[in-house]
């Protein structure tokens, strides 16, 4: 018995976690449950939060009086700029097919980074504690933080007041009308844009108080806003989207887990919350307490009926190709590195296509598969002796197989559930990756992997990588007009129809994800031998995110877009990697892109064609 | 007359409501049946059941000789029983023949083929079933441009497509102008009286329903409460009363349906 | 002749002045850098600033054998595939003649890899793993930084002088912190057979839950604690820790802490008597030294930090290396390396022949407070050498090759 004022302490220690995780993730669902925005930036406005929290306490009179207006006015200030970017930026492209909104909110990320290293540096920065809670009180003989006690407190404080809001408000009653039913809302007479900045306000507030809170605790750093994305996204699918409370008993459970979990095996800590986010959607598909998504047809203009190449795309398609080809006789060694990594990064955004295009199914874990085939040839290479053309050639069948038991489980959920399920399966396998040294290297990863003799050359590999990419580039093209391609599509457009003429939705789908995983692995599998090593950072969230870039960037309702948007991305990025403050270049472009080409680059460059065409026709006799 | 489908004590209740309540009927072979009754009175829920689309709480669904509760509506679909929905469900990224070939290329079980172009398969035989319809010169149209009454006869296109035995209708003209509505029912009237499908639909419309169904079925608060030919169930005191509240229902053909629909 | 910013345009112009003016003057020496500049800033600016320093005099004094250095700087963005991308772009395109640099291990693993594919000689600047120049190692890699072995071998030395048996550990979930706990544990063995290890905490590295994390290790009740954690995660341990009194008569004894880098932003919370490696720049009274911090702060307005100097030094090694390879041709540029050693703010280092590893050595003491700020006390310079395992040794870790 002696034991229970410890085990009770930790759940303190549990819930004050608890509460700092519910901050950030009460935001992120709120702006979530209206906009059906998924906002990468929440991360950043938190990150904002802390420094401008910093900046504050130091320049305001010390006291209590002086660090709770730091707070309040960070947030304020915080919840300013998301309402800011709101109104100048998301506004213009609510009508842009689903999710595209998120590459404007990466690029945020972008920009927002090389902003708080501009105007705070690059060093972390340690605010004073609270005043006032500053101390520790014993508990049962056990000392607990009284900041700690303080945060416990706030965290259901803030979780009262925004329910407050939401059920007794009207501007709570409208936002709660437009969880429900947007269209709904919109028919009540509701000002749409307004409710919206008003939500981002909102939300951006929360992660602006989330940050700022922490600085008692822990250093203002640059690397707080990708630090605490993820988990705040796992935190508010768990509680289910748009559910506030959901959040906090979400946030709950997570903190507790980990609180407890560390007693037993310190080491899960990298993957607890996303093993408990995978087990819920599988249980629960819509989290602890969200409501299935009503209305999965995205928003904007309906795709136009795919049309086979010919004509001028074809003799544009056969152009690139035999440019391609001829590539190695002009460019020099380093153009066919650069050229390769477009090859691989056109085939994974291609693969990603295939099942967020025709497929309808997003995913934010697309790595898993391009990583298994990456390590799956490495360990071929370096345990079974395999050379490069077995090692080409089995690797991609281990990414099919785990197609095959990640789309078992992917395709009984829908919508952003599902994209969450494929990133806790990329994070978990990631984890395997990255702890399991003995086999994978852990992140020391596994060097010398290279290509056989007689690729070793830069063109010789150049053409591996070109006849392997285009081929299954051209393998996903052909299935997108084979009958089983119009059958994904089918269950995307309507999975009732689909379903009512004998189609069998789900095995669509899930074979969607087998060709895509497979076809990914081929991506990873070249890429290796291209770099001649490979470390768990191919199996992590930024690989994933890079493919869901190309994909939107590219305009996910054109069969293009992939490759457009791979080329643009690995074009765009080695340039401006030369510049200083590139981050911010680099989101300021997308930015451009995101605003100019809604439909994405490869439906921008259509839609210029389309008008060109229109005029050459006109001025014809 | 053969029963192509007999219907036996089909209950189905949500939560605490009663949404269906041992609703018992058959459906004889070239026999065009209507199912009507107020809103809420469980007209689509009934259908979901006979579909497929919901589980029913109890009794049994026979159709064409087999036992099809539990079945999913793609399995109830290949042994020959189509719909329509009461909103249409088409292929809105498809061309309106393309929407046609999935079902035929569905029929002959061809949705897992990865080399053939499937724009290419059955193109004729879509375009004789839109001929039907009337829609053969709008087949090379993207179905998201259709107008909403010409959506309506795709579905019927569609699902006309693998030669049903059974048609099921969920309120076939809602949403349709009154010339549009007389014209497809007269189609369907027509496809029944050709000989091999078997209709039954749900409907608004009271000049629809009486005008071409042969048989009439009352649905009211979950239960069936009257049937018989068109003239036996306007006549029926207790029919009256239920469409009393809302005289409109029984007495004219209008445009209201598509609004409450 | 730096030029971070190099734009291709700009980059033409210079191509085609250079070549005008070659004719007068002999051609510079191209090397390549890759750090993350991005990612870690905190840590790679001062070591941009450490190398760029020393180029500048490098070039001020006439350069090397004649000819000028002219280093091309790239950014990874802290992904590996990047930093080999720009490995062949700095040795197919541009041509030099070198690379250097890189932070994280991993990263350094990539590009020393490469460089022993594309056979480039590669001076790996900053990353600490151990494969580098043992189980991963090649003959194109020296690497300079003290390693993960050598300061936790420095750090058992000390440890080892302490009453304490029973230790806890803590360290960040990934290949650097656990190399770390392996090896402290395997030197402070040797040294002392009756120490006890009885707790250990992997915290997520940037993502540590603090509180919870240090009532874990206040339960065990150990007698001491060795911790390698670092940046954002050691501050929020030291608030923790020191809220629940998690250091109150406990020897901590701690990797890297005393490097300003993880020093400073700890400020006025500096944990006092912590046993450190780090670099107790303001202290170290030797000549050479002193005129690096000097000019150090004259250029940049501001204090070094261990960054600046492994900068310095990298730049340091480079020219030795050139020098006495006489020229940029590879084969001679790694017979000049093996065995080379050459003098710095931190006394000669030799790169070893045995596993291309320098000497360079960190500064062991403790840690303490001066004016609101940590600094290091007690400390001394502990050569790398004594703390590397012998030839025969490292024959056994490396691969052959």
């Amino acid at each position: 018995m002696s034991d229970a004022p410890f085990y009770f302490a930790q759940f303190l220690t549990g819930l004050a976690s608890a509460s700092s995780l519910f901050l950030v993730a009460s935001g992120l669902s709120l702006i979530f449950g209206v906009t059906r925005i998924v906002n990468f930036a929440h991360g950043s406005f938190y990150m904002l939060g802390a420094f401008t929290a910093y900046s504050l306490v130091n320049a305001l009179p010390s006291g209590i009086f002086g660090f709770w207006s730091s707070v309040f006015l960070s947030a304020l200030l915080v919840g300013l700029i998301g309402a800011m970017f709101e109104f100048v930026v998301l506004r213009r492209i609510y009508r842009a097919p689903e999710l595209f909104q998120l590459v404007a909110t990466f690029a945020l990320v972008l920009i927002i980074q090389d902003a708080a290293l501009w105007i705070w540096g690059a060093e972390d920065l340690l605010g004073p504690r609270a005043p006032g809670l500053d101390g520790a009180i014993e508990i049962f003989g056990e000392r607990i933080p009284e900041y700690d006690l303080a945060l416990i407190v706030a965290g259901p404080a803030v979780l009262l007041a925004v329910w407050l809001f939401l059920h007794r408000s009207r501007w709570g009653t409208l936002i709660r009308a437009a969880t429900e039913d947007r269209e709904m809302a919109g028919a009540l007479g509701v000002n749409q844009s307004l409710l919206f900045t008003a939500v981002f306000f909102l939300g951006s507030f929360l992660a602006g108080l989330g940050g700022a809170l922490q600085v008692p605790r822990e250093a203002a750093s640059l690397l707080m806003d990708l630090n605490v994305i993820a988990e705040a996204f796992v935190v508010v699918v768990i509680g289910g989207m748009g559910s506030i409370v959901g959040a906090f008993l979400a946030a709950v459970l997570v903190a507790e887990l980990n609180a407890f979990g560390i007693l037993v095996l310190p080491k899960i800590t990298i993957v607890l919350a996303f093993i408990v986010m995978a087990v819920v959607l599988i249980v629960r598909p819509w989290g602890l307490l969200g409501k299935p998504q009503a209305g999965q047809h995205g928003a904007g203009e309906p795709e136009q009926p795919l049309r086979p190449l010919a004509g001028l795309p074809l003799v544009a398609a056969l152009i690139v190709v035999a440019a391609l080809v001829l590539a190695p006789a002009i460019a020099g060694d380093f153009m066919l590195v650069l050229l390769t990594d477009f090859l691989v990064a056109a085939l994974f955004a291609a693969s990603l296509h295939f099942i967020m295009g025709p497929g309808g199914m997003i995913s934010f874990g697309h790595a898993v598969f391009f990583g298994l085939g990456a390590y799956g040839a490495a360990l071929l290479v370096k345990f079974a002796g395999a050379g490069m053309i077995v090692a080409l050639a089995v690797a991609p069948l281990c990414a099919a197989a785990a197609g095959v038991v990640v789309g078992w489980f992917c395709v009984r959920l829908s919508g952003v559930y599902l994209a969450m399920l494929t990133l806790a399966v990329a994070q978990i396998v990631w984890s395997i990756a990255f702890q399991w040294q003995d086999v994978t290297g852990g992140d020391d990863g596994i060097v010398g992997v290279w290509p056989a003799q007689w690729a070793a050359s830069k063109a010789a590999y150049y053409y591996v990588a070109l006849v392997l990419c285009l081929g299954g580039i051209w393998l996903l093209h052909r299935f997108t007009h084979a009958p089983f391609g119009y059958g994904l599509r089918a269950g995307r457009d309507s999975s009732l129809r689909a379903e009512s003429i004998g189609i069998n939705v789900h095995a669509h789908q899930w074979m969607a994800f087998v060709i895509a995983g497979g076809l990914a692995g081929v991506a990873g599998s070249v890429f290796v031998f291209s770099k001649g090593s490979i470390f768990p950072d191919e199996l992590a969230i930024p690989r994933s995110v890079d493919g869901l870039i190309m994909v939107l960037l590219g305009g996910i309702k054109m069969l293009f877009g992939p490759i457009a948007g791979a080329a643009a991305f690995t074009f765009l990025e080695d340039i401006v990697t030369r510049l200083s403050y590139w981050r911010a270049i680099f989101g300021g472009l997308i930015l451009l892109i995101v605003l100019a080409a809604p439909d994405g680059v490869a439906g921008g460059f259509a839609r210029l064609t389309t008008r060109w065409r229109g005029k050459a026709l006109q001025a014809k006799p | 007359m053969t029963t192509v489908m007999k219907v036996s004590g089909l209950s189905k209740h949500f939560g605490g409501v009663r949404a269906v309540q041992d609703v018992s009927f058959e459906l004889g072979e070239n026999q065009l049946l209507a199912l009507i009754g107020p809103n809420g009175a469980g007209k689509t829920t009934c259908f979901n059941m006979l579909t497929g689309q919901l589980k029913s709480d109890s009794g049994s669904i026979l159709m064409l000789g087999k036992e099809m509760t539990g079945l999913k509506p793609r399995q109830i679909w290949r042994l020959g029983v189509a719909r329509t929905f009461q909103i249409t469900e088409t292929f809105a990224s498809m061309t309106v023949s393309e929407n046609v070939q999935m079902a035929l290329m569905s029929h002959e079980r061809e949705m897992f083929g990865f080399w053939a172009r499937a724009k290419d398969r059955y193109v004729p035989d879509a375009l004789e079933l839109l001929m039907q319809v009337d829609m053969a010169d709008q087949a090379r149209r993207p179905c998201a441009e259709l107008a909403y009454g010409d959506l309506k006869r795709l579905e019927l296109a569609v699902a006309l497509a693998h030669s049903p035995r059974i048609l099921l209708m969920d309120e076939p003209t809602a949403g349709m102008a009154p010339g549009e509505r007389k014209s497809l029912m007269a189609l369907v009237a027509g496809l029944v009286g050709k000989g091999g499908v078997s209709v039954l639909f749900t409907e608004h419309d009271m000049d629809i329903v009486f005008g071409h169904a042969e048989k009439v079925m009352v649905l009211d608060q979950g239960e069936l409460v009257a049937a018989g030919t068109p003239a036996e169930v306007r006549a029926n005191p207790l029919v009256q009363e239920i469409y009393l509240g809302q005289p409109a229902r029984i007495d004219q053909s209008g445009d209201e349906g598509a609004a409450d629909a | 002749m730096t030029r971070f910013v190099s734009l291709r345009l700009i980059s033409l112009c210079v191509a085609v002045l250079a070549a005008s003016a070659a004719a007068v003057v002999a051609e510079p020496i191209k090397i390549g850098e890759i750090n993350s500049y991005t990612r870690l800033p905190a840590f790679t600016e001062p070591y941009r600033k450490g190398w760029q320093m020393a180029l500048e005099e490098i070039n001020a004094a006439g350069g090397v054998n004649g000819r000028k250095l002219d280093v091309i700087a790239r950014d990874d963005a802290g992904k590996p595939g990047n930093a080999v991308k720009i490995a062949e772009e700095l040795v197919s395109n541009d041509k030099v003649s070198l690379l250097f640099g890189t932070f994280f291990s991993h990263i350094g693993l990539a590009v020393a890899d490469f460089a022993k594919q594309r056979k480039v000689l590669f001076v790996a600047s900053e990353p600490l793993s151990d494969a580098i120049v043992w189980s991963k190692g090649n003959r194109y890699t020296f690497r300079l930084r003290p390693s993960t072995h050598m300061q936790a071998a420095m750090l058992a030395a000390e440890a080892a002088k302490l009453p304490a048996t029973k230790w806890a550990t803590i360290a960040p979930n990934y290949a650097y912190g656990k190399d770390a706990v392996k090896e402290f544990k395997a030197e402070l063995k040797k040294l002392k057979p009756d120490v006890e290890f009885i707790e250990e905490q992997w915290p997520t590295l940037f993502k540590i839950d603090a509180g919870a994390t240090v009532r874990a290790l206040e339960r065990a009740k150990p007698e001491a604690i060795y911790n390698v954690t670092f940046g954002g995660d050691l501050a929020k341990f030291v608030r923790e820790g020191s809220l629940r009194g998690l250091f109150e008569n406990r020897t901590v004894v701690s990797l890297l802490t005393g490097e300003p880098e993880y020093l400073l932003p700890l400020k006025g919370e500096v944990p006092v008597g912590w046993i450190v490696t780090g670099y107790p720049w303001q202290f170290i009274e030797d000549e050479v030294h002193r005129k690096f911090v000097d000019a150090y702060k004259a250029k940049f307005s501001e204090d070094p930090k261990m960054g600046s100097l492994v900068g310095y030094n990298s730049m340091l090694a480079i020219a030795a290396i050139v020098k006495k390879a006489g020229g940029t041709d590879t084969e001679a540029m790694l017979k000049a390396a093996s065995g080379l050693t050459f003098d710095s703010p931190s006394g000669p280092i030799t790169f070893r022949v045995a596993d291309q590893q320098s000497t360079m050595g960190a500064w062991v003491g403790k840690t303490g407070l001066k004016d609101g700020s940590g600094v290091m006390t007690d400390w001394r310079y502990a050569n790398g050498a004594d703390y590397l395992p012998s030839a025969e040794e490292v024959k056994k870790l490396r691969p052959a090759n």
